[in-house]
């Protein structure tokens, strides 16, 4: 572990991919190869993309991407697509947008599925970051599902957090009630070639009239085309701006904290769940319980208290 | 470690027909694997690239345009270049019999025809996915 730690920490594509999918299927060995890594990070920087479906998030960064390679920043993309509770399978398809980096050596893309997680992300995404920060990636684009209004995971590992809207998606109610309106860090509204683009963006700008105080950083919004690359360079202007912001304020430390304690407690939960779950440990325990909870022998409660005091004496 | 197989669906070359491609994807999503879908018109070096970034354990490679001999040629030995030699590579799409012994040759695992079902195309990759 300790030599394919040092291969992910020079760069190298192929360890970066197998320490991923060792994350990803919750490995020991993957613990160890993390613990070498994590004082190498912290130097890139890390934007979630969210919003609905089909509002264009994946042609969006493909575009964004485009445009830090000019500057000659190197991009870890991340894209999460759901997998499904029933089969457990996934179909994952961000990649279809950006074909033409598949080749270029200073980007590096990883579909995922969410694998049961909720909130748009994966478990293992908090993982994945650190891996790409440490491989040296200076931006990290992480694409989060589809979301509706609840899905707003992303804030807890963003340093900046983009919300994609398109114009026609509801009046100015629906934008105040959802969720998500409130952890944008820019707000982009895409595909601004259609019709209802202004309203669009007066709503948006009129919601942060309403919360925006004298002297504080107002949220921006950014009318992009993707498709046409239209706006991308005043977003990556946006975007580093907020960075900047973040710097200025001494408020980057406060969100990379959130990012990681929100880390420590998945870490824990996930490692306190395998071990409560333990086949081995629990040995048709659970089926027992079932049996008897059914037959109103016991109540869920009752048989929940059993195996944790079991478990956790 | 619960492990999942994973697997990217190519199309390599000029042809636009990816039903095929899209109904297999479908399948094995269904059978419980990671499907990674990249679209039409992929060059084997893409296909290669995006095979080590996503670490997959499968290639699938769906061509009906003919050009099946040399598109599969190049992405086994580029496979074989990047040192992914225990990824497993199948084929489909039309490819006359004669051919399709020439590919197991080179590399390929099998290569499924038309009126292949879904089911033993999964269940190839169950038996034959190297862990």
């Amino acid at each position: 572990m300790r030599e394919l730690a040092s291969k992910v920490l020079k760069g190298d594509t192929r360890s970066v991919a197998r320490l991923i999918t060792l994350v990803e299927n919750n490995s020991r060995n993957a613990a160890n190869a993390m613990k070498i890594i994590h004082k190498h990070t912290g130097n890139a920087h890390v934007v979630g993309v969210t919003g609905v479906m089909g509002s264009g998030k994946s042609t969006l960064i493909y575009e964004l991407a485009r445009g830090y390679r000019k500057q000659g920043k190197t991009v870890g993309i991340v894209g999460i697509d759901p997998t499904s509770p029933f089969t457990g399978g996934a179909l994952l398809g961000d990649r279809i947008r950006m074909q033409e980096l598949a080749c270029d050596s200073g980007v590096f893309i990883r579909s995922m599925g969410t694998r049961g997680a909720l909130g748009g992300l994966t478990g293992a995404i908090f993982d994945v970051i650190e891996i790409l920060d440490a491989s040296g990636k200076d931006v990290v684009l992480v694409e989060t599902v589809g979301v509706g209004q609840g899905e707003v995971d992303v804030v807890k590992m963003a340093d900046t957090t983009l919300v994609v809207l398109v114009p026609g998606l509801g009046d100015s109610i629906q934008a105040i009630k959802a969720g998500i309106m409130e952890i944008a860090d820019v707000f982009v509204v895409n595909k601004a070639d259609r019709p209802g683009v202004d309203r669009a963006v007066a709503e948006l700008e009129s919601m942060l009239d309403l919360k925006h105080v004298e002297g504080e950083r107002r949220t921006p919004v950014v009318k992009t085309v993707a498709r046409k690359g239209e706006g991308v360079s005043e977003l990556i202007q946006k975007i580093d701006n907020h960075m900047n912001y973040l710097k200025e304020q001494n408020l980057l430390e406060l969100r990379r904290r959130k990012r990681y304690e929100a880390e420590l407690v998945e870490i824990i939960r996930r490692e306190l769940m395998s071990y409560i779950f333990d086949e081995k440990r629990l040995k048709g325990k659970i089926d027992d319980l079932v049996d008897r909870i059914s037959m109103k022998k016991m109540d869920p409660y009752t048989g929940a208290e059993e195996v944790l005091e079991r478990m956790l004496r | 470690m619960e492990r999942k197989i994973r697997v990217l669906v190519a199309k390599p070359g000029l042809d636009g027909h990816d039903r095929g491609a899209k109904v297999v994807a479908r399948a094995l999503r269904d059978a419980g694997m990671e499907v990674i879908y990249t679209g039409l018109h992929q060059t084997p070096e893409m296909i290669v690239e995006t095979a080590v970034q996503e670490d997959v354990d499968v290639i699938g490679l769906s061509l009906l345009s003919g050009a099946h001999l040399t598109l599969f040629r190049d992405v086994v030995t580029l496979l074989k270049k990047r040192g992914m030699d225990d990824v497993l590579v199948v084929g489909g799409g039309v490819i006359p019999e004669e051919d399709a012994s020439k590919l197991k040759k080179m590399g390929v695992a099998e290569v499924f025809g038309p009126g292949t079902t879904t089911d033993e195309i999964i269940e190839f990759i169950r038996k034959n996915v190297k862990k």
